[in-house]
């Protein structure tokens, strides 16, 4: 049964970044947060956007979700230009986003509940099997205060790919953690990514991170947001993020940040 | 079953108190009635219909002009919420309104509409508006905007966004600003019945106001019980519920943690 649903699951999206430019007006004046920023994300592909606080990968992220409109410059799903937010594309935010007035089940079912295409059992029978696939089936009444950050996420995660998007956008979602629950959460993404093949872009400061999830990394330098480098990550998975192969690639990249961190003027 | 006692023995040993204090000697009964006579009248204008009918139409003033002022200050406050001219017209004359007490709109009520029930609803709904208003503003302004964030990637916008997300969201603040509404609305209710006859009902205030020029101190007594009492039941009915499942679901209730 599993292996028929996978078939009949939307086909994954490919994000095509052309010259997006993004300012801001703050406090201290112009902040140039993107300078013409052009990239592609394959279809199933798993990129991490690393780079410092500051460098505006979450701008970039927001703007691939429609959340935010660039300057000049546009994003591209399958070759039709992102003018807004929409199901295709679901975000998982670090900040907590689970909705409190809802339970665990409720959450995951806002989503399902704006797909008129299907009948209330189906949306039912979808909202119990993500819950299950983050192994929370047993909390699914349970209500948001009452779970531990890890769960809180992995409910969000529930909640993200329950309505069957075409591309996943992670904007630091386990940087709130603990390292033992992410430990076990990188577990879970990769397994879940491998089962679901989802297009994902994942931003992330952490270098580690990035290594463990990404099948490239592409680097950014703050001010103006630039991409700098790109590495692609040969390592078999699932990756282990405390084996020394990924720990050896990771200090490279570690180093090539740095540099562009000191670039700063 | 034990906090239930507790209550019992405290409204016992209350009625203990005010029968030793009537026992006394020391008052006259036009001063203190006795509990025993309060009870007489309330039992005596409950079968002859009086006190039942008067709560009817004090009841249905309040609830009618209740759910206007609420249905008016919704929107309202969620409109403003959203734009800053609104906030700074509206929403200036909505804190304005409500700082003056709403008796103070029952001489106009009566010279614009008559010694009328829409005189007596248009006091509730002006007692309402203001808080509802206000409250429905702050709370809406007060949700983080990850939320919406997080419904517009869903595909929530518009309508759906403000009923599914803005509304549950700044439910805590509505809550107690409805709270207050309740307050207001009546606060003046009670004021306007005691302050002038209404042609078209009598309502509790009115029997209370009577009570006083027949020197039937029993009556007077009796009646603020009978307001006390609908006080209670509608913060158990209307707003109690809302309170359980907030508590539930945000985990608010202190005495759980």
């Amino acid at each position: 049964m599993m292996q028929r649903e996978v078939s009949d699951r939307v086909h994954p999206a490919k994000l095509t970044v052309e010259g997006v430019t993004k300012r801001f007006q703050s406090g201290s004046g112009e902040v140039h947060a993107l300078d013409d920023i052009s990239l592609e994300v394959g279809e199933r592909e798993f990129l991490c956007l690393v780079g410092p606080s500051g460098c505006g990968k979450s701008t970039l992220l927001d703007i691939m979700a429609g959340l935010t409109k660039a300057d000049s410059g546009r994003v591209l799903a399958d070759g039709v230009p992102i003018e807004g937010p929409g199901p295709q594309r679901m975000v998982m935010f670090q900040q907590e986003a689970l909705f409190p007035w809802l339970t665990a089940h409720g959450n995951v079912m806002f989503g399902l509940k704006l797909k008129r295409d299907l009948s209330r059992g189906r949306r039912r029978e979808l909202a119990a099997e993500y819950l299950a696939l983050v192994g929370l089936e047993a909390f699914s009444r349970g209500n948001v205060h009452e779970l531990s950050g890890g769960m809180k996420q992995r409910v969000a995660l529930a909640r993200a790919l329950a309505p069957d998007p075409k591309v996943l956008l992670m904007d630091e979602p386990f940087a709130a953690l603990d390292a033992m629950t992410r430990d076990q959460l990188y577990g879970d993404i990769q397994r879940i990514w491998t089962q679901r093949g989802k297009t994902i872009v994942f931003v992330t400061h952490d270098v580690r991170e990035a290594v463990c999830l990404g099948d490239r990394v592409l680097l950014m330098s703050p001010r103006p947001g630039r991409i700098v480098r790109e590495f692609k990550v040969p390592l078999p998975r699932p990756r282990d993020i405390n084996s020394p192969a990924l720990a050896e690639l990771a200090a490279e990249i570690a180093v090539a940040l740095r540099d562009c961190g000191q670039s700063i003027p | 079953m034990k906090r239930l006692g507790r209550i019992v023995l405290f409204f016992g040993a209350l009625i203990l108190i005010w029968a030793l204090a009537v026992a006394s000697g020391r008052w006259s009964a036009v001063i203190l009635p006795s509990p025993e006579s309060v009870a007489e009248y309330l039992w005596g204008a409950t079968l002859d219909g009086s006190l039942i009918e008067a709560t009817e139409v004090t009841v249905r003033r309040l609830l009618v002009g209740y759910f206007i002022g609420v249905a008016i200050g919704l929107p309202i406050g969620l409109f403003m919420s959203r734009s800053q001219f609104l906030e700074d017209t509206l929403g200036s004359l909505a804190l304005g309104l409500q700082t003056l007490p709403s008796v103070c709109w029952v001489p106009l009520a009566l010279i614009w509409f008559g010694q009328s029930e829409f005189a007596m609803l248009f006091v509730v709904v002006m007692g309402t508006v203001g808080s509802v208003v206000i409250a429905t503003d702050h709370g809406a302004r007060s949700i983080p905007p990850i939320f919406a964030r997080a419904a517009r990637t869903m595909g929530s916008e518009g309508f759906h966004q403000w009923t599914r997300v803005i509304l549950p969201a700044s439910l805590p603040f509505l809550v107690s600003g409805m709270k207050q509404g309740w307050a207001f609305a009546w606060r003046s209710l009670m004021a306007a019945e005691i302050y002038v006859t209404i042609l078209t009902g009598f309502g509790l205030g009115h029997l209370l106001h009577y009570g006083r020029e027949l020197n039937a101190m029993e009556q007077v007594i009796g009646v603020m019980l009978v307001i006390v009492v609908i006080g209670l039941l509608a913060d158990r009915v209307l707003f109690s519920p809302w309170e359980r499942f907030m508590h539930r679901r945000w985990g608010t209730d202190v005495r759980q943690s």
